[in-house]
């Protein structure tokens, strides 16, 4: 299993709320295969969020094994969490997140000025990669209120890409989007995932979920369905949208 | 973590913000300035005190009559007779530490010189007095043995009185003028010395043979006081002890008798004057630090509505891989480098404004370097103490809630 990103193995996690305990996982396990594309689905309380916060290693289980490239990191400390998210993860949120008044360049660099083996002129260097790999090389010096809600989460897409991660995390990250620019960012995660990224993209939206590859459903705490799908091309779609959306 | 690159993000963060950045420094930037001119100013002052004292002679001793009770009512020392020219006789005969020494005695009247006058005193003293009070002659001479000894009516008179009695450019020497009824000659006029610290004119002065004040003036044998000056200033303690005991002994005073007068150095009124200078320079001091305290309130109060407006950037830093302690440290440097630049600023306003109240004051300019390093540690221990709660607040942070934070 040398190219398996992330495994997790009976993964629970319970929340004490007042008296009660909300059992929000009851015991979750599936794989995830490096170049995988894989949509995390569920209605709200199916335990998606939480799902991806222990992905994400925000959050620990409470019990349960958890491996990422590798590594079982269930029982790490938080400064040990903070490294593995800084050096294995990428985040891609549904608000995007850009810090207020900071030019593209600056937020792409962001991770790396946590990470103090990349020196200033590799960081510089990498951010631009980053962004020309999302589209944006001619904006490398805007700031978010002079950039679209697209364009502000390709610098998203950028700043999750720039580290260099060994899975993408998105978490709705077409949701405030319109459809045409949905279908553009879905466009970008296929090429980046053509290009060998591994992508897990939490969505309610089954037409989203349409152009990943494989779609895990969660319901109630438990995987309901796991299995691959035909991936729709997010290209082809955005060219059959009517051009009249093109004002 | 690379500490260059956590100031490089405090740093950026705080531009974010500018204006916010340069209000929150400027109660620093108050509170320092104010501190380091109080500072100046006290100091400033101290070394002026100092300078006219020593101008008027740092080894003066004063020998002044006791105060006199009578059935309990303190009744001032008007009527003690107790110094005479004998006392000033026997210091100048056997004290050792004291090198000259001048009776004094003083009227006030109106000086007339033809149709201008003038409220003056008369301070008679001996040869010596223009010594000890360290009085220079502009032009003209001193009054010499043989004038105290014929009582002659000659004097020597200050800018002030040469002002208020002469035309400009007349020359006063040989001149009489009249002190109340008494013509006396101006047979020299003193340099000026200007104020002293008390702010007494004592360029307002005219200074004729004490026997001539005595004898023609106040028709009187006793002294009210006794100048003398020491050696030097090194002496100067034991010099008064001197005088004192051979006072005590030509008085003759029994050893349980409180002395019938008192000794006084300008060592002593230099301590005094500068005691008093000491006490409104330490309250101007601590209002200024309470307003320093103020202006650290004020950035701990910027750093918590910073923290919680920035709830969902932190939240966003520590998924992207920031420790608590980065986001600890982050606060703290912002804080810190709003305090230190607040504080490097009020130094610099703070030197300024010494600088130009010393020159409306005409006071000596004084840069305290010791208040400077006090100020800069000062500013840089507010920040990180201000700054701590805050900054603790911020890295005691839930990633997953702050990143939902609306």
């Amino acid at each position: 299993m040398a190219n398996s990103i992330i495994r997790i193995n009976e993964l629970k996690r319970n929340f004490i709320v007042g008296s009660e305990t909300v059992r929000a996982l009851r015991g979750v396990s599936f794989e995830i295969q490096a170049g995988e594309f894989v949509a995390i689905m569920g209605t709200s309380g199916s335990g998606k969020s939480t799902m991806l916060n222990i992905l994400g290693c925000l959050d620990k289980p409470t019990s349960g094994e958890y491996y990422i490239d590798e590594i079982e990191v269930s029982k790490f400390s938080n400064d040990k969490l903070s490294e593995i998210r800084n050096k294995k993860i990428g985040f891609v949120f549904q608000s995007y997140n850009l810090l207020p008044r900071t030019a593209a360049i600056e937020q792409v660099e962001l991770p790396l000025l946590y990470n103090p083996n990349v020196g200033a002129k590799e960081r510089r260097e990498r951010a631009e990669e980053a962004l020309r790999l999302v589209g944006l090389e001619e904006r490398m010096y805007h700031l978010p209120s002079q950039m679209s809600g697209g364009q502000q989460q390709r610098v998203a897409i950028a700043r999750a890409i720039v580290n260099d991660p060994v899975i993408i995390l998105a978490d709705e990250a077409t949701g405030n989007l319109d459809t045409r620019t949905s279908y553009e960012i879905m466009s970008l995660f296929q090429r980046l995932n053509e290009s060998g990224k591994t992508i897990a993209f939490v969505t309610h939206e089954p037409d989203i979920a349409a152009f990943t590859s494989r779609v895990v459903m969660l319901r109630d705490g438990r995987v309901t369905k796991d299995e691959p799908v035909k991936t729709a091309s997010a290209q082809a779609a955005l060219d059959a949208l009517p051009a009249s959306d093109d004002y | 973590m690379n500490f260059s690159n956590l100031i490089k993000i405090a740093y950026t963060a705080l531009l974010r913000n500018t204006t916010r950045a340069l209000l929150t420094m400027l109660g620093i930037i108050i509170g320092i300035a104010s501190v380091i001119a109080m500072v100046n100013m006290g100091q400033s002052s101290q070394a002026q005190i100092e300078e006219n004292i020593s101008s008027m002679g740092t080894n003066l001793i004063m020998v002044m009559r006791a105060h006199q009770r009578g059935g309990g009512v303190n009744l001032g020392n008007a009527n003690s007779q107790s110094l005479k020219l004998a006392d000033v006789e026997a210091i100048k005969a056997q004290a050792k530490y004291v090198d000259a020494v001048s009776p004094s005695v003083n009227a006030s009247g109106q000086l007339v010189n033809g149709s201008k006058n003038w409220p003056g005193s008369m301070q008679g003293g001996s040869v010596e007095y223009l010594a000890i009070k360290k009085y220079e002659i502009a032009y003209g001479t001193n009054f010499t043995e043989q004038d105290i000894a014929s009582y002659a009516k000659v004097c020597l008179i200050g800018k002030t009185i040469v002002d208020n009695l002469f035309e400009e450019g007349e020359n006063p020497i040989g001149k009489e003028i009249r002190f109340g009824k008494i013509p006396m000659k101006v047979i020299g006029v003193l340099e000026e010395k200007g104020q002293n610290s008390m702010g007494q004119d004592q360029d307002d002065i005219l200074i004729a043979p004490y026997s001539t004040v005595q004898k023609r003036i106040l028709a009187q044998n006793h002294l009210n006081m006794i100048y003398a000056s020491a050696k030097n200033e090194d002496v100067c303690q034991l010099a008064t002890e001197e005088i004192e005991k051979i006072l005590r002994t030509s008085h003759n005073l029994s050893p349980d008798a409180t002395n019938d007068f008192e000794v006084r150095t300008q060592a002593e009124m230099l301590e005094m004057m500068s005691s008093v200078v000491g006490t409104i320079t330490s309250l101007l001091t601590a209002t200024a630090i309470i307003s320093l305290i103020v202006g650290g309130i004020g950035i701990m109060n910027i750093m918590y509505v910073t923290v919680t407006e920035r709830t969902k950037e932190i939240g966003l830093r520590m998924a992207i891989g920031a420790k608590a302690k980065d986001v600890l440290w982050q606060f703290l440097i912002e804080s810190g480098m709003l305090s230190v630049v607040g504080g490097i600023i009020g130094i610099i306003v703070g030197i300024i404004a010494s600088y130009v109240i010393a020159q409306v004051m005409m006071s000596p300019f004084v840069v305290s370097v010791g208040a400077v390093f006090m100020a800069f540690f000062v500013s840089a221990f507010i920040g990180i103490f201000f700054g701590w709660l805050p900054a603790k607040k911020a890295a005691k942070l839930d990633p997953i809630t702050a990143l939902r934070y609306e």
